[in-house]
């Protein structure tokens, strides 16, 4: 038994290492309260509706979110709208369709089963259209930067003045949790940028937050069942573990040898 | 081996058994004897063909709705996590597994190297365990290729490239192996038949390796040979099954601790950005379980001999029976060779922090002395150690440890007096 503990411990370190790691390469980020966060965690739903408000009303202008669709709005562990307003927001976008038993394109309100519409027709336009730089699809976006959810949470924020001795090109502007600092994206938000329906105060960092909660849901729509059935599965396995250890306990007893 | 004779007790399975003797496998698999002082250590190779039947099996659910095509891979894969019911557990414990998998294998290699485990007459095991890792390095490669991620798209760049450093052919060999002239959708298709194969390429050689460990027995921690069956044995059933099974729950409360609250920790964020050949990533790393070897390759200034280094370091395992020349096999009655033992796995652990580091200044200082050290340990330290090592008296039996025990095996055991 001593043994055993000895591998298992051996194991927690090699996984508390594996997490280290990954925090050392962190700068400090900007720190907030996420409540995803944690074996229980789960998303703020009226934070997730702001959240998909603030996506709309300003970063869906260039970046989209070409893995969403409308009935996710919908669906049990996001924002959780209801259907008739999920379909009210769909219906609020054009969307391109065709072609038609003429063969044309043509537009139509959007459904529930359609894709989030695309602010470009395609990367170029999108380049085209800022200065070259492309403006990420922001569906899995926070799985893809390493800082995660704290590194989107404080990018929005850390727009500042270069210090001295700093030159920017045109376009170009200046964030100091951006690799580099340098950043084609211009401070996007400003207090009361947005009007909450829910009567919040559209902080920069209120909008913030509710826009990277809501990049969270986007990039692990399932977050909610998983650390659910997660916290199930790991209870039945401990349980199941400490029966078949009294198993093999009662078992090995037949025998003069310690297990 | 020491099976007595089975005969099924009912009349059809008399008859069925003298056609095919399957009854006999399973009662030989049953009634195994395997030592009694096996420790915890000794569970892995459960634990690995439960790692194997794993990864086959969400693997299978996971070809169902993934398409290899360049253009769509990376949406599949999301659509996998999105639309597919249950696709973001499978596919978790797919990419986890992976981790999970080698992370068993390195406590099964390195549990074998301190009990030598390797030595005669276990050389085929232990030969046959190294291609089966170097097949599961070949298939995780692979499979990490298939997200089609930025990571994924330059790994394959990087490792398919290693092939260019073969003098006069190199250069053709890359293409042939690209299907190409860069990593293409080409790459991607055969990249994930290769990716399906393995696996049961693996399945068929975990057999083998099994059988092959039927013949003479397992080792054990103290390293001598016992008779079989004899009060040191135990039948595998019910007394292994029940503890491979105790600490393989143990295991998989882990596994699950990865899959279901931090499933992306032991990945890259970059294979969240679809791949995409004008842009290269800031640092190229590949998996955890391959670091100490991206090390030994980068450590060398030459590319030729670096792959050769890397490939050497894997290979120069296969030639392990034979370099240990020393007659014990448990580092428990080595004194001296338990010490470099464990130097050897700080070497090993070193490699793989610095393999993800960049190589530049005290990283790469550190990343040559490491190697230089991994092949000092193999070359030169374990046939001197066998050699010159005085070893501590070995016990007789496992129930009656230390009977005037000699430290040479082989004369503790031809004295009949000391033998009952």
């Amino acid at each position: 038994m001593k043994n055993f503990f000895k591998i298992f411990s051996f194991i927690i370190l090699f996984s508390g290492l594996s997490l280290s790691t990954q925090a050392a390469e962190k700068v400090e980020y900007l720190k907030t309260d996420w409540s995803f966060k944690g074996p229980f965690g789960k998303f703020d739903r009226a934070a997730l509706q702001r959240g998909y408000q603030v996506y709309t009303e300003v970063c869906s202008s260039c970046h989209s979110m070409k893995y969403l669709s409308y009935r996710n709005l919908a669906e049990k562990g996001g924002p959780e709208f209801s259907i008739e307003q999920a379909k009210a927001i769909a219906a609020s976008f054009e969307v391109k369709d065709g072609p038609n038993s003429d063969g044309d394109m043509f537009t139509r309100p959007g459904r529930l089963s359609d894709k989030f519409v695309m602010p470009y027709d395609n990367v170029q336009a999108a380049q085209a259209a800022n200065g070259g730089a492309y403006p990420p699809d922001m569906s899995v976006l926070v799985k893809a930067r390493g800082g995660g959810v704290d590194y989107i949470y404080s990018l929005l924020q850390g727009y500042e003045d270069p210090p001295a001795g700093v030159t920017l090109d045109d376009g170009v502007y200046y964030n100091k949790y951006m690799y580099g600092n340098k950043i084609k994206m211009a401070n996007q938000l400003s207090d009361g940028l947005v009007e909450y329906s829910d009567g919040t105060t559209a902080s920069v960092e209120q909008m913030s937050k509710d826009v990277t909660t809501f990049l969270m849901w986007s990039a692990e729509p399932h977050l909610e069942s998983r650390h659910q059935m997660g916290f199930k599965a790991i209870v039945y396995l401990i349980i199941l573990t400490i029966l078949v250890y009294f198993s093999m306990k009662r078992i090995w007893s037949r025998i003069e040898t310690e297990v | 081996m020491s099976d007595h004779e089975y005969t099924p007790k009912s009349k059809f399975g008399k008859w069925f058994n003298d056609r095919l003797p399957l009854l006999t496998l399973a009662n030989h698999l049953t009634d195994y004897p395997t030592p009694k002082n096996l420790n915890y250590w000794w569970t892995f190779g459960g634990i690995l063909t439960f790692c194997l039947i794993t990864q086959i099996v969400t693997g299978l659910v996971l070809a169902m709705h993934y398409i290899a095509h360049a253009d769509m891979a990376f949406d599949s894969v999301e659509h996998i996590m999105r639309d597919v019911n249950y696709g973001w557990l499978i596919r978790y414990i797919h990419a986890n597994g992976a981790s999970m998998f080698f992370l068993a294998v390195y406590i099964h290699i390195f549990r074998s190297l301190f009990y030598g485990s390797y030595k005669a007459p276990r050389e085929i095991i232990w030969i046959i365990g190294i291609i089966i890792y170097l097949l599961m390095m070949a298939a995780a490669f692979l499979g990490y290729v298939l997200p089609w991620g930025q990571m994924s798209f330059w790994g394959a760049t990087v490792i398919t490239n290693l092939f260019s450093a073969i003098p006069l052919v190199g250069e053709g060999i890359v293409t042939w192996l690209w299907g190409g002239y860069s990593v293409d959708n080409p790459t991607l298709t055969r990249f994930f038949t290769l990716h399906y194969l393995i696996p049961f390429l693996i399945l068929g050689l975990v057999v083998l390796h099994i059988w092959a460990l039927h013949v003479p027995g397992n080792n054990n921690p103290v390293g001598i040979d016992i008779k079989k069956p004899s009060k040191d044995t135990v039948p595998f059933h019910p007394y292994i099954v029940i503890k491979d099974g105790f600490a393989l729950l143990m295991f998989m409360i882990v596994f699950a601790f990865f899959v279901f609250y931090t499933p992306n920790i032991l990945g890259h964020a970059d294979n969240y950005i679809e791949a995409n050949p004008l842009v290269t990533p800031a640092h190229i790393v590949p998996e955890w379980y391959l670091l100490p070897f991206y090390a030994i390759l980068r450590s060398v200034p030459d590319k030729l001999l670096g792959v050769v280094a890397m490939l050497s370091a894997i290979l120069i395992l296969a030639a392990l029976p034979w370099l240990d020349t020393s007659k014990i096999r448990s580092a428990v009655f080595r004194p001296l060779y338990r010490q470099f033992y464990w130097i050897l796995v700080a070497d090993v652990l070193i490699l793989g922090y610095v393999g993800a580091m960049p190589a530049e200044g005290l990283y790469l200082l550190v990343a040559r002395v490491a190697t230089a050290y991994y092949f000092l340990h193999f070359l030169v330290i374990l046939p001197v150690l066998g050699w010159k090592e005085k070893t501590l008296p070995i016990p007789l039996s496992i129930t009656e440890p230390i009977l005037g025990g000699s430290p040479n095996l082989a004369t503790a055991k031809n004295k009949e007096s000391l033998n009952k």
